[in-house]
């Protein structure tokens, strides 16, 4: 008995590192631009655009790090970047307490005003595009933050997710508040928002992940550089392919590598996020 | 005293007489305030997607009866009203049908593709959940938490013609360079790579989750009814999640039909308009030569094909079940 059990679980791990194996090799495929980026980042020009190309700098150089900030505008952009994070975290409140209404306050016309929500989910962004520019163009928003914001502050993923979690909240919970004779706000901050942690911690890390990256949006609605955000300043070294591949390596891993520490870091979170949400 | 509503809600006002007004007491048992309260937590974010999400497709659908264009936006008394013309105009397009074909090839290629690649991902990555399996789960994500710009420059690097790392590793086991996004055949397999290698990452994470979901107990039950690890897969396990599944087929074909990053970062759509997609196109019509009434009308054509698509995906699943 003890043998066979032995043998079976040998046969396991003989399957565990058969599965191992090609699943690696795919992950180091996904992987390999990053590390083409980062290796690129820190080489000398000249080396950056020899060939045969070396995968590892023969001699190490941040001089195209320097050269973003100091040359390029970069300090600037990366400013605007971490304004429209801070815009989204305020368009996540705004989120959560759509998610709160449709959940904890059941109505016909609440209905309603759900479904039309779910509705703009199918809608693809080519569509509203135009529309959107001329909306915000006759609001006198553009070469504005929050102009540039607006358009994608609330998402409707985002207020289905939020209401799916907080219809489980207790009613119970939120009477015994109100009896106490706690205000409707504060029972929302003081009780339906804490217990959302989970589905806040993934929303909140999709919202900074979205707005960090935003790029279309900043394009459309900036006339001039003033409210040019990374991805946009990095779209004008794209343009310039020949001239310096180690400076755009450079500006695509200050980018990058702060997504991929704080992906890294919440990981776990994201996959039980996406349980949670019950897709399956 | 009577006619005002009870403070404290179904408790208080169980002990008292039949109020005045029955009926309105019996809808809401939660103090008055409490109904306006749902709307004041929803509104400013129903006002958003009112504003952003339901207007813009009505201006849309209004916009594509007229000829508006840059000078129409200055001046808006000279807008026209031009009927069906854009529609028609749409259909003689030759242009319009080559980006719409393009576009249905992409999604007879990479919707059964990503979906495949990214089941195989999810299922090996479900194996184990150990420090070298997690490790992997973020290799594979990374690409669909990276900016786009910045995967448009690294990818355009490694294509490079001269110096790039892909005609490299083709010259090491010696075969040719290839021109990857200055010739249209390989430029459109060139974007469409790319595009997959970005949405295998979240669709496995979706599906792991899922995989995560199916009960051991049924698999073993399975194996003590003598079924093999791919009866097992076929029988038990794919059954379970096919909700997940079918979530994933039915984001990546809405995501093929809008396809439009990769092209536009990586080739503009070009050469001579091989990578131009249905969104491109309808893109480079609306902002880069400003025929806002034409363009409204091609997006509208999306639209429709896009709810088309969904509806009829979501019948068969329907009838399957």
């Amino acid at each position: 008995m003890t043998k066979t059990q032995s043998r079976r679980k040998a046969r396991e791990r003989v399957a565990t590192v058969l599965i191992a194996v090609p699943l690696t090799v795919g992950a180091l495929v996904c992987a390999l631009p990053f590390v083409w980026m980062v290796a690129n980042s820190v080489k000398t020009r000249s080396e950056a655009v020899s060939y045969p190309p070396q995968l590892l700098p023969s001699q190490w150089t941040f001089a195209a790090y320097t050269k973003l900030f100091t040359e390029l505008d970069f300090l600037h952009y990366m400013l605007n970047t971490v304004a429209l994070v801070g815009i989204g975290l305020v368009g996540l409140l705004l989120t959560a307490m759509a998610g709160y209404g449709f959940a904890k306050f059941p109505g016909r016309a609440l209905g309603w005003g759900f479904f039309a929500v779910l509705m703009t989910m199918m809608i693809p962004a080519q569509v509203t595009m135009i529309p959107t520019y001329l909306v915000v163009n006759a609001a006198g928003l553009t070469n504005n933050l929050v102009g540039i914001a607006l358009p994608t502050l609330v998402s409707a993923f985002g207020v289905f997710l939020f209401r799916q979690f907080m219809i489980t909240i207790p009613d119970s919970l939120l009477e015994a508040a109100r009896i106490d004779g706690a205000s409707e706000l504060r029972i929302f901050f003081a009780i339906a928002l804490p217990v959302s942690r989970p589905i806040l911690i993934v929303q909140g890390l999709l919202t900074v992940i979205a707005s960090w990256n935003s790029f279309l949006w900043p394009l459309i609605l900036s006339s001039s550089q003033r409210t040019y955000t990374l991805s946009v300043g990095l779209s004008l070294l794209n343009k310039q392919i020949t001239t310096d591949p180690t400076v755009q390596m450079a500006g695509a891993a200050l980018m990058t590598l702060p997504i991929i520490v704080l992906f890294f870091l919440a990981q776990r979170h994201i996959v039980a996020g996406f349980t949670m949400s019950g897709i399956k | 005293m009577q006619s005002s509503p009870a403070p404290g809600g179904l408790a208080a006002s169980d002990r008292r007489p039949l109020p005045r007004r029955p009926v309105a007491r019996a809808a809401s048992h939660r103090r008055p305030t409490s109904r306006w309260a749902g709307w004041g937590f929803a509104l400013p974010a129903l006002a958003l997607v009112a504003v952003f999400g339901l207007m813009p497709i009505l201006v849309a659908a209004g916009v594509s009866f007229t000829d508006l264009d840059i000078a129409g936006l200055a001046h808006p008394e000279t807008i026209r009203l031009v009927g069906a013309a854009n529609y028609v105009q749409l259909a003689g397009d030759p242009e319009f049908w080559a980006a719409f074909a393009l576009t249905a090839g992409y999604v007879v290629v990479g919707v059964p593709l990503i979906a495949v690649l990214a089941l195989a991902v999810a299922t090996g990555l479900n194996r184990s959940d150990g420090r070298f399996f997690r490790l992997l789960r973020t290799l594979y994500f990374l690409p669909a938490v990276t900016a786009l710009v910045a995967i448009s420059v690294i990818w355009k690097y490694m294509f490079n013609g001269q110096f790039g790392l892909f005609n490299w590793l083709l010259d090491l086991v010696g075969l040719p360079a290839v021109n990857w996004l200055s010739d249209p055949a390989s430029a459109q397999i060139a974007v469409g790579l790319v595009a997959v290698w970005r949405a295998i990452g979240l669709n496995s994470i979706i599906l792991l989750a899922a995989l995560q979901g199916v009960p051991g107990e049924q698999l073993e039950a399975a194996a003590l009814d003598g079924a093999g690890p791919v009866r097992r897969y076929l029988y038990v396990v794919l059954p379970q999640i096919r909700f997940a599944l079918g979530f994933v087929v039915m984001t990546t074909l809405i995501g093929w039909l809008q396809f439009f990053d990769e092209p536009f970062v990586l080739t503009d759509g070009g050469p001579v308009g091989a990578t131009t997609s249905l969104s491109l196109f309808l893109f480079k019509r609306g902002f880069r030569l400003n025929e806002f009434g034409y363009a409204s009308a091609g997006s509208i054509v999306l639209l429709v094909t896009i709810a088309a698509v969904t509806l009829i995906q979501l019948r068969l699943r329907k009838a399957h079940d």
